[in-house]
């Protein structure tokens, strides 16, 4: 509860400075419609008019709060312009991706840690999968899977997927070899077998390593997801909302979308959060 | 090699290869214990102590000689299970109770559900430990959680017990309790211990073979058998014969470091 005051003052802040920078931005349009209808502006109209535009520049809080209202509260899921249902879609394939990215993530671990050559040869590839810029490769991996008769939700899980991989596989790789040389004597000293030592020490051993990566991965996912959704057309999704409100101009209708974005990415994180610390808990390792 | 030799080594010679040139670990070292002694590496750092009882383990391979251990080689002795092993520090797993830690080994040697069970009760009741079985290490104290990783190295019954500076991180009044307590459960169990100390007290007070080593090379330069009676109670260390022994032991590690 000692939180909760520090942060009311920041979000205060941050409002403060959001209304302020809508009315810098949003008054040379206001100031246009008045010259072109003859009106003098007093500050009041001004304020009262930055703050009410149908597609400003920076739309104020209240107006991207009353636009999520109404495309979450008053439209039922199934409609097309329920954000709702936009989120869905981005989530399904975002937690598809995500699940992808993990057991390719562990599954690259484990391969790094008990064979050699894959020590040597695999993680500059994985760091180079990462350099290139995933907006330039998005397109390519749905068009390639769709012209093989992938579409949907698979093609952007796939995206998700070649995000979320990457902090997986460098977490674990760390994760698994977290034991000291004195715990792998032990096991050596009971001829423990390559896999129960994997499964009674290495795994455990990596858990805190792996829920960090989680955590980012998740977030690499939504991602993800929206990237893969920009080049399809703009179908459903908050990226298709995101395209569409950059197509006609609906920068709250973008905002909205951002904002339902952030939350989401907020949630997942703070799902894993929870998760991260009821399990090190139990294991006596938080 | 006499038939009671548990662990015999002869001429052994281990040598790291490092970018400062080759280090002597073990030079020239020759040693049997015979079933049922209680013998004590004693040494400063670097003389080999712990590298001599990692060749029996089989976690160190030797460069020249050859050493035994039940026999056979420490590798044939290691897949068979032969010797428990205590390290410095407890190593108990955070997230198995202490019961589950005393499993461990038990779980990886295939033992079936009810053998563990009554393994895990005697062992812990020989490190007077019974009754914490579910409590998790954190719960514990130091010298209670190198108990339990005693209990842990008994509980699949090797013959052999290595010990590396098992209580060497423990202050002085519960190193003399566990010291107590380490004998009486010798008595009982009848293993062949090997237990590597830089206290000259505890080596003394422990064992019935004192084997005394110097660094650069690592070898050994005197082995001293214990007069002490097997019954040993605290107070034996102001007798005139633990001073004598201690003595000994004292002028070997002093000309260990004169030639050094």
């Amino acid at each position: 509860m000692r939180s909760v005051i520090p942060v009311l003052t920041v979000v205060l802040g941050i409002f403060l400075l959001w209304y302020a920078a809508a009315i810098w931005l949003n008054a040379p349009w206001a100031y246009d419609k008045a010259t072109r209808s003859g009106e003098v502006l007093t500050t009041q109209t001004l304020v009262a008019d930055t703050w009410s535009q149908e597609k400003p520049k920076l739309p104020a809080p209240h107006q991207v709060g009353a636009e999520i209202w109404k495309t979450t509260v008053e439209k039922k899921i199934t409609s097309k312009r329920s954000l709702i249902y936009h989120s869905w879609v981005t989530l399904s394939a975002t937690l598809l991706g995500f699940g992808l990215g993990t057991g390719l993530g562990i599954a690259l671990a484990v391969g790094i840690v008990y064979n050699r050559t894959m020590d040597m040869s695999v993680m500059p590839w994985v760091i180079a999968s990462q350099t290139i810029p995933i907006l330039a490769i998005a397109p390519m991996i749905i068009v390639v899977l769709n012209a093989v008769g992938i579409s949907g939700l698979l093609p952007k899980a796939m995206i998700s997927m070649y995000l979320s991989f990457f902090p997986v596989v460098v977490g674990m790789v760390k994760g698994l070899r977290s034991p000291d040389a004195m715990q792998l004597d032990q096991m050596r000293t009971w001829n423990a077998s390559a896999s129960q030592t994997f499964w009674r020490l290495r795994l455990p051993s990596s858990m805190p390593y792996l829920f960090t990566s989680l955590k980012i991965a998740m977030a690499a996912s939504l991602v993800g997801a929206i990237v893969g959704e920009l080049p399809t057309g703009a179908v459903a999704g908050l990226g298709a909302r995101l395209l569409a409100g950059s197509y006609y101009g609906q920068t709250i209708q973008i905002w909205s979308a951002l904002l339902m974005a952030a939350a989401l990415a907020a949630l997942l994180v703070g799902i894993i959060g929870l998760i991260q610390r009821v399990t090190l808990r139990r294991m006596g390792m938080a | 090699m006499s038939n009671s030799s548990v662990i015999s080594a002869s001429n052994l010679d281990l040598t790291f290869q490092t970018n400062d040139g080759p280090v002597h670990a073990l030079k020239d070292v020759s040693l049997e214990v015979g079933k049922g002694e209680f013998v004590s590496f004693i040494g400063p750092s670097g003389c080999g102590k712990t590298t001599f009882l990692r060749c029996m383990a089989d976690l160190e391979h030797p460069t020249g000689g050859t050493i035994t251990v039940n026999g056979v080689s420490p590798e044939k002795a290691r897949m068979a299970r032969a010797y428990g092993y205590v390290f410095q520090a407890a190593g108990l797993y955070p997230w198995r109770t202490i019961g589950g830690n005393i499993r461990l080994p038990l779980e990886i040697m295939g033992y079936d559900r009810a053998d563990m069970d009554a393994r895990v009760a005697r062992v812990l009741e020989l490190v007077e430990l019974s009754g914490f079985e579910k409590k998790f290490p954190w719960q514990l104290s130091g010298g209670m959680q190198q108990r339990a990783s005693i209990a842990r190295a008994l509980s699949f019954d090797a013959d052999i017990l290595l010990m590396d500076e098992p209580f060497g991180a423990l202050d002085e009044i519960v190193r003399d309790h566990l010291n107590e307590q380490l004998l009486q459960l010798w008595a009982r169990t009848e293993k062949t211990i090997a237990f590597v100390t830089h206290s000259i007290p505890e080596a003394v007070y422990l064992s019935t073979k004192i084997v005394v080593m110097s660094p650069r090379p690592g070898r050994i330069t005197d082995v001293i058998e214990s007069p002490l009676p097997k019954d040993r109670p605290l107070d034996i260390r102001d007798s005139t014969e633990f001073l004598e022994v201690a003595h000994r032991v004292r002028e070997g590690l002093r000309a260990g470091h004169i030639d050094d």
